[in-house]
């Protein structure tokens, strides 16, 4: 597997930084994006992802780690949390967090689930869900920096409500030239979509994906289940499984 | 203590539940991989211990199977920050494979199908905390888990675990593998909280 050094850092500690809440937008019904702000913020690649710390005021505190969602900007960074009904952390950030409210953040972290702009293979991204949130980050960066570099998003949620980034995935924004987007849903449409709802098929890869002689770098986030099925697909499909990286969340359900 | 949270308080949990800092408890077993899952035949399936001279020590399945297996009962600690507590799998422990191998070497490079590596002290395979583990909860192991099989060295994080084992590399000098060279740290001790590079 290909290796690369995780840039402007070399086994230097990662430090926990406070980072401020300035931003909040709803994504879906369950769904919210947070804008932090860290002073110092050292930048980040499309793909990597920041632990969060919370600490209770009797000193109890716990970590999870969530992807950033938006271009490298400056001190800025955002983060989308799905809220999981019984989870500890998601529904804080989801639901109790105001402007103002401060966390603990280190990273960014993570150096193969990532998109590095000077890369012009074309790419492959096929999300399930939340599995959005990093493959988000890649588009927005392309986007940001004007690269031409061919870009396919194949994305599966339950319903047209389910799906994050709506107005942005579904109206061009400038400088998305040379990005397809397909929607694929597995339990109700949109009225009159031709594609009824199903689970992810190889025929929907073949036709809205690349075909393995182009070797894309296909990047696959999801819950367990989807992903396992999407990246064999893709390998049944003739795609070097080196050239697929995946990104899993969840159980295997088994 | 770090910066309190406005609104964050922490949830009753059993008192007798100790973690490694920064973790938490999870019933499911999450799976986490950098690619696809690969597809391995019993049949060609096979492990190999290559020494620092060059001497290469190698188990087909069936071979695997014949030795004396154990069954550890481990807690699992993910760099991802949950842990999973009291899992029972079957294996070979290192130590019987190690049995008959000459070697003055100090590191292992692991490495799996489809490519995956990662490095341990030779010291951490030895001595009965590490095995080549086939069963999980008394059935085969799942391929999503590692299966056919994955070595399982429960007191590091467990990408140190390496799924889809074939065989490791023994060096004199310490090489890092697939997560040491993206940013994770190169012993990753979960107890020390040794996430990544720098920790």
């Amino acid at each position: 597997m290909a290796r690369a050094a995780v840039p402007g850092r070399l086994k230097a500690p990662l430090t926990w930084q406070a980072a401020r809440l300035v931003g909040l937008r709803d994504e879906t019904p369950s769904a919210r994006t947070l804008v932090f702000d860290v002073p110092g913020w050292s930048g980040h690649l499309a793909g990597q992802h920041v632990d969060v710390r919370l600490t209770a005021e009797d000193g109890y505190s716990t970590q999870r780690s969530y992807s950033l969602t938006s271009a490298p900007d400056g001190d800025r960074f955002e983060l989308t949390v799905q809220r999981a009904p019984d989870g500890e952390v998601s529904p804080y950030l989801a639901d109790v967090m105001e402007i103002g409210d401060l966390v603990e953040i280190r990273g960014p972290v993570g150096g193969w689930f990532v998109w590095r702009p000077a890369d012009i293979r074309p790419v492959l991204l096929v999300g399930g869900g939340s599995g959005i949130a990093p493959l988000m980050a890649m588009i927005r960066t392309r986007r940001s920096l004007g690269s031409r570099t061919p870009f396919r998003l194949i994305y599966s949620v339950r319903t047209p409500e389910d799906g994050y980034y709506a107005s942005e995935l579904r109206t061009p924004q400038p400088g998305d030239g040379g990005l397809e987007v397909t929607h694929l849903y597995t339990r109700h449409t949109p009225e009159g979509w031709p594609r009824p709802a199903k689970r992810l098929q190889l025929a929907d890869l073949q036709a809205h994906g690349w075909p393995p002689e182009f070797e894309p770098v296909c990047f696959v986030c999801g819950p367990t289940g989807f992903v396992e099925t999407a990246a064999a697909q893709l390998v049944a499909l003739g795609h070097d499984p080196r050239r697929i990286r995946t990104e899993r969340f969840g159980p295997t359900g088994d | 203590m770090g910066i309190v949270s406005r609104g964050f308080h922490s949830r009753a949990r059993p008192a007798d539940v100790k973690l490694p800092p920064g973790q938490y408890l999870t019933e499911d077993f999450p799976v986490l991989s950098a690619g696809p899952t690969p597809s391995i035949a019993r049949e060609e399936w096979e492990f190999t211990i290559t020494t620092e001279s060059g001497t290469r020590h190698r188990w087909s399945w069936r071979e695997l199977l014949a030795l004396p297996s154990e069954r550890p009962t481990v807690d699992l600690h993910c760099v991802t920050k949950w842990s999973k507590l009291g899992t029972g799998w079957e294996g070979v422990s290192l130590d019987t494979l190690f049995a008959d191998v000459e070697t003055a070497a100090e590191f292992a490079l692991v490495h799996s199908y489809g490519d995956y590596t990662t490095n341990i002290p030779l010291e951490d395979l030895l001595g009965g905390e590490a095995w080549i583990a086939y069963q999980y909860e008394g059935e085969d192991l799942a391929p999503v888990h590692g299966g056919p099989a994955r070595l399982l060295v429960p007191h590091l994080y467990l990408w140190k675990s390496a799924k889809w084992v074939r065989g490791m590399r023994l060096l004199t000098e310490d090489e890092p593998g697939f997560w040491e060279s993206l940013g994770y740290h190169d012993y990753g001790d979960p107890w020390r909280e040794q996430r990544y590079q720098g920790d």
